[in-house]
């Protein structure tokens, strides 16, 4: 990184996420209260802080279920703020859901055939056919969450830590630019959360992922920048030594 | 795998047996008017009236699956379904009437009875087209089609569902009801259309028309059976089961829900203006008590009692809450509406799966 530009900084790459001043009001409350966020292509960011910090608030502004009150969010060029929740999916931003949500009516197998990168009209669907190909890819993503002998089980009959690998495995199947992931290694043991962290690891590089996650020692294990979150806005950000040693962090978070 | 509620789980009724019972029943259906044809002290002759009313119900399971393909696959609780159902009466009564010609009352050569007496000097443009036999037929499907689509697309794209959707499908068939009741739309006012004479060159009410008529509703019950079966078990079959579970889940994952479900609706209103299109020329009469708000929910009881989300199931809901109705009205006629309540209560608390439930055990 020698090729400084005449101005002396650094040539930020463009940020593939960017959120500035966001806020977002729910009756006089402020769940976000003017966040900013930057992340890079192919960049893993952790993401901490107390219940009620905003965390999912913020993933929602990203995806298009809340309208900030004020705030700009943007993801590559694309205004996300003007766009509706099935747009900005396709643009290439996936999400895991805090409480892992999927179709219950469905079984593992089609729950990922659903989530696959496919054409999205009624008509694209009703022509499908599931190719060698679509069957590989889906194959590829059991092995990899470890459902490969649930497939054909129906997903309300998994297992929590099973709900949240299946959520995971559908976004892997959307194969998305930014990944959202919200608290996922609530209910895995810890054998599945080392698991789970070498396979967010392994998938930012060729994407983006923001993870929001409560538990450190998982946090630690991601090895990635770390932002903390506080009443709605940013309150310390760097490496999870660095946020750890941060006073105010520990005033409101760690310390407790 | 099928995505359906009442899929069929090992131990259970399987998809073979059910399909040879399906196959046994379409096959009994058939014979009906062939042993209408044997002499009248045959042990196996069956009546005028069991050929005219079993008809009848074919196009009543036609428009229960067209229900169950909304309301079991989607999660779209229509409860104006009998709308569509009417306007594809309306349909092909406007091209029986037309072909009346000179043969009405007031023997005037284009103009039908009603009009006369209403002192029209000439048909209304809306007319136009009837008197051919595949307009007509056409527009039973393209009515209530673009009503779903017009409907649809402003309830869905608002995001209006459960109950608020049934409230407007209910408030669209009350409204349908009482435009069709006013004698300067056209329609006949309450009177409706009748007398029909004939049908592509047959004489209706007579034994042959009556058969043929059945088994073109026989063929449609197949084509729609056969096209919702299709869709049901398509990639589209599983994203309407999941936009019925998980809707908003759905749209994150890039779909455009709007689009799945008009796609879906106006299907749906399409089917039921074709079942339409083929009762009324079996019962020899529509008018606007085809749009009573009662009629779409009972139609809605058919598809519970038999089982919603199996298109199987809407059949045999169809015909089984149509048979006890028929019998019911006979031996007791104030019961009926009691009985239909409390037939729909109960299955709601004890069959949540419908009578089809019965058949194949609850998915795991
Ligand atoms: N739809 C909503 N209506 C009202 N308040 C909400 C809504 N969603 C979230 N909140 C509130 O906003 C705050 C932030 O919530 P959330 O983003 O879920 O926090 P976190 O995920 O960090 O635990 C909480 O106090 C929560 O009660
Ligand atoms: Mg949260």
């Amino acid at each position: 990184m020698n090729a400084s530009p005449a101005s002396g900084t650094r040539p930020a790459p463009d940020p593939i996420l960017y959120l500035d001043g966001v806020s977002v009001v729910f009756d006089g409350f402020k769940a976000l209260n003017g966040l900013s966020l930057i992340v890079d292509p192919g960049e893993l960011r952790a993401i901490i802080g107390p219940n009620g910090a905003g965390k999912t608030t913020m993933m929602d502004v990203i995806t298009g279920k809340t309208r900030p009150t004020a705030g700009v969010v943007r993801f590559r060029e694309h205004d996300l703020t003007r766009l509706d929740e099935a747009t900005i999916a396709n643009l290439g931003i996936g999400r895991k859901f805090q409480k892992p949500t999927m179709f219950d009516a469905l079984t593992v197998f089609e729950n990922l055939e659903l989530a696959l990168k496919a054409p999205r009209g009624p008509l694209a669907c009703l022509r499908w056919v599931l190719d060698r190909g679509a069957r590989r890819r889906i194959e590829q993503v059991l092995e990899e969450v470890g459902l490969t002998a649930r497939m054909h089980d129906r997903a309300a009959i998994l297992s929590h830590g099973q709900r949240q690998w299946l959520e995971i495995g559908m976004l892997l199947m959307q194969d998305p630019e930014l990944l959202l992931v919200d608290e996922p290694v609530a209910g895995m043991t810890d054998q599945e959360t080392e698991h789970t962290a070498a396979l967010l690891v392994r998938i930012a590089g060729q994407r983006s992922v923001v993870v929001v996650e409560h538990d450190l020692e998982f946090v630690r294990a991601l090895g990635s920048k770390v932002t903390v979150l506080c009443e709605g806005a940013m309150l310390s950000e760097g490496s999870i030594d660095h946020v750890q040693n941060d006073p105010r962090v520990i005033e409101v978070y760690l310390g407790r | 795998m099928s995505a359906s509620l009442a899929a069929p789980a090992p131990g259970g009724f399987g998809r073979i047996t059910l399909r040879l019972v399906l196959i046994g029943a379409v096959l009994l259906l058939a014979l009906l008017p062939v042993l209408n044809r044997l002499p009248m002290d045959s042990a196996l002759h069956v009546s005028d009236f069991i050929v005219s009313i079993t008809g009848k119900w074919i196009t009543y399971a036609v428009l229960a699956l067209a229900i169950d393909l909304a309301w079991g696959y989607a999660g779209i609780l229509s409860l104006g379904h009998g709308a569509f159902f009417a306007l594809g009466g309306y349909a092909i009564g406007m091209h029986l009437m037309r072909l009346i010609g000179p043969r009405g009352v007031y023997g005037h050569p284009t103009l039908p009875d009603f009009m006369v007496f209403l002192g029209y000097q000439e048909l209304p443009w809306y007319w136009l087209g009837f008197d051919h036999f595949p307009f007509a037929v056409f527009m039973a499907m393209a009515v209530p089609g673009s009503l779903a689509l017009v409907v649809g697309f402003l309830a869905f794209r608002s995001r209006i569902t459960g109950v608020y959707l049934s409230i407007i499908t209910q408030a669209l068939t009350y409204a349908l009801m009482l435009a069709f009741f006013r004698n300067d739309m056209g329609f006949g006012g309450n009177n409706g259309f009748t007398d029909f004479k004939e049908l592509l060159g047959m004489p209706l009410n007579t034994s042959s028309a009556r058969s043929t008529l059945f088994y073109a509703s026989l063929i449609l019950l197949l084509g729609a059976l056969w096209l919702c079966t299709i869709v049901t078990r398509s990639k589209l079959g599983r994203v309407l089961v999941a936009i019925r579970d998980a809707e908003s889940r759905v749209r994150f994952l890039g779909y455009n829900v709007t689009n799945h479900k008009l796609f879906v609706f106006v299907l749906s209103a399409m089917i039921a203006g074709l079942a339409g299109a083929l009762y009324v020329p079996q019962v020899g009469i529509i008018n606007p008590g085809e749009f009573s708000p009662g009629n779409s929910i009972e139609a809605v009881i058919w598809v519970a009692v038999g089982g919603r989300g199996s298109l199987v199931g809407a059949l045999l809901g169809a015909f089984s809450v149509n048979a006890l109705k028929t019998w019911l009205t006979t031996v007791a006629p104030d019961l009926w509406l009691f009985a239909l309540g409390g037939l729909f209560v109960a299955v709601t608390l004890f069959l949540p799966r419908g009578l089809i439930g019965l058949f194949s055990k609850a998915p795991k």
